[in-house]
């Protein structure tokens, strides 16, 4: 095991991070305050509680996974899509490392970052609702499996895509709409039975309820049903990054 | 003593049908400077990419020291560096962060003290905290030179190093070549400055369209394909050549006034002196002399087009 290209290649990206940490951290939080003034305080007056917990600190666990979400795919998928457009990948394919090395160094980084931030809006929420986290651990493990999953899927996006247009397609058509869509700031149960049940087809719906449950031990679904599909779309994607680099898809010819 | 790199029938089918290698084999001597000469889209990029990982084969294999430069990847990567052609640089870190990074990936601890003696053998050590994209172009591949050497690798690979460098920082970059060959590292350059081949290189190997067309040591090769030229210029112009001397390769030019003998360097006997004797029996007199003997470039160019 080449650690020390792991560690090279997990500090290149963080540094890459900290070099616009400005924009990297800011933004998602100025957004955040602006959910829960809109939402929290506008909404709020009128949905006051969700299934007996205030609307505001409903919204936090969705709002999280909004950014956990988006930041975990665009993080991990410029980090590989920029040596590629740039060409800077030669030095990568032809250095001594594995492909599980690049990848764990290129998704490391990407959920590292991820995480991060989650952590740094559940403390930004923190200043305008009450929050209480009835299962810290299990709070911390799913954040952890989100953020590594969806690094991974943005890493399989960075591998696919050939040109930014491509890159920031699937995050902002794909991702966006199913978080929105998929009870970030709803319970599915406010909803006609017919599009309950359409909502249950939005994997994004599995992750923002067990999310949720963690908080408030109040879910849409049920919490094992959570975690198998968090682990099924671990797998999915694993198998994606596996298929691509036993290929060599979009990066050896 | 076995050879450093032995490339076996090497063949790469592009997808698309093109075949850029087709059996390629050669060896490559520990601690010699070889240069790959050949002609764009000879197939001297793909063969780098090939063992350097890049690439895949079609079919054959490299080894380096007996090592399978796929099945033992982390071995044979771990000993090369390559410079590639494009200027393919982070434009964003600084030259310093973009060295360590390269030393990183390939699996070494840091050491400060190498850098630094790079990035100063290179001409960069006052530009170490300063962003890659404030680079000039010579800088770049300056700074390219230094990321492949910043893991001490004992095999260098240069693509066309020389191109968008400016002479004076040629010449030093050369000097760095030449050091690192002296410390014991074997290099493998593709030039399309086929002097600087002619100046650097132990050995010659010319590619065309995907085939190796010749691999010899550069004196030898030279001696072997070289050519000499004997121009007579002639103190009264002539409307034919004698035909006493038409045994000879004479070429007369279109004045009339020089006369140009050619032969090959490895003919034993070239018959100057009776080419001489003749002429000035025929009563032709000579002004001036002047011999010229082929470059590396007028061997390459025969080659080439001999077997186009």
């Amino acid at each position: 095991m080449n650690l020390l290209a792991v560690w090279a290649i997990y500090r290149y990206e963080m540094a890459r991070w900290f070099r616009t940490l400005f924009q990297s951290v800011v933004s998602p939080v100025v957004s955040t305050s602006l959910y829960f003034v809109v939402f929290g305080a506008a909404i709020g007056s009128r949905i006051t509680e969700v299934e007996g917990v205030s609307y505001g600190a409903f919204l936090v666990p969705g709002v999280i996974m909004l950014n956990l979400l988006t930041q975990s795919v665009t993080n991990a998928a410029f980090g590989i899509y920029f040596p590629k457009f740039v060409g800077t990948i030669y030095e990568i394919l032809s250095a001594p490392i594995s492909y599980f090395e690049i990848v764990l160094g290129y998704v490391g980084a990407a959920a590292t970052k991820a995480t991060i931030l989650g952590l740094i809006i559940l403390a930004t929420a923190s200043l305008f609702v009450d929050l209480h986290i009835a299962h810290p651990f299990a709070m911390a493990a799913f954040l952890l499996l989100t953020a590594i999953t969806f690094s991974l899927l943005g890493f399989i996006i960075g591998i696919w895509a050939d040109s930014f247009e491509k890159l920031q397609i699937v995050p902002l058509l794909v991702i966006t709409p199913l978080v929105f869509l998929g009870g970030s700031f709803y319970s599915i149960s406010m909803l006609p039975e017919f599009w309950q049940k359409v909502t249950l087809f939005n994997p994004v719906l599995y992750l923002i309820s067990g999310f949720r449950w963690s908080f408030y031990e109040i879910s849409d679904v049920s919490v094992t049903v959570s975690l198998a599909m968090i682990g099924l779309f671990l797998v999915i994607c694993m198998s994606a990054v596996w298929w691509i680099f036993r290929t060599g898809y979009r990066l050896k010819s | 003593m076995a050879p450093l790199i032995s490339i076996d029938r090497l063949t790469k089918t592009y997808d698309g049908g093109f075949q850029a290698l087709k059996g390629v084999s050669m060896t490559i001597e520990k601690g010699e400077i070889i240069a790959l000469l050949g002609p764009n889209g000879a197939g001297k990029t793909t063969m780098i990419s090939i063992i350097c990982g890049i690439a895949r084969a079609t079919s054959g294999t490299v080894t380096v020291d007996g090592d399978d430069t796929v099945k033992d990847y982390r071995k044979t990567r771990a000993r090369i560096g390559l410079v590639p052609q494009e200027l393919t640089t982070d434009q964003f870190e600084t030259v310093h962060a973009t060295v360590t990074y390269s030393r990183g990936l390939f699996g070494k601890r840091p050491k400060p003290e190498y850098i630094e003696w790079v990035l100063k053998e290179l001409s960069l050590w006052e530009k170490r905290d300063e962003k890659v994209g404030t680079l000039s172009g010579g800088m770049k591949r300056r700074l390219l030179i230094a990321k492949a050497l910043s893991h001490e690798p004992d095999i260098l690979f240069l693509d066309e190093p020389s191109a968008g460098v400016d002479v004076s920082l040629r010449k030093d970059m050369w000097n760095t070549v030449r050091k690192l060959r002296e410390s014991g590292v074997t290099i493998i350059l593709t030039t399309h400055y086929i002097e600087e081949a002619e100046e650097m290189a132990d050995r010659i190997a010319v590619i065309r369209n995907g085939e190796i067309i010749v691999v010899e040591d550069k004196a030898e090769l030279m001696r072997k394909l070289g050519q000499k030229d004997i121009t007579l210029t002639l103190a009264k112009p002539i409307d034919a050549i004698p035909e006493s001397v038409s045994d000879y390769n004479l070429t007369l030019s279109e004045d009339g006034r020089q006369l140009t003998y050619s032969f090959m360097t490895t003919s034993e006997r070239t018959g100057i002196t009776r080419l001489l004797t003749t002429l000035a029996d025929e009563g032709i007199r000579f002004s001036d002399v002047d011999t010229r003997k082929s470059s590396l470039e007028d061997i390459f160019v025969s080659l080439v087009e001999e077997n186009a």
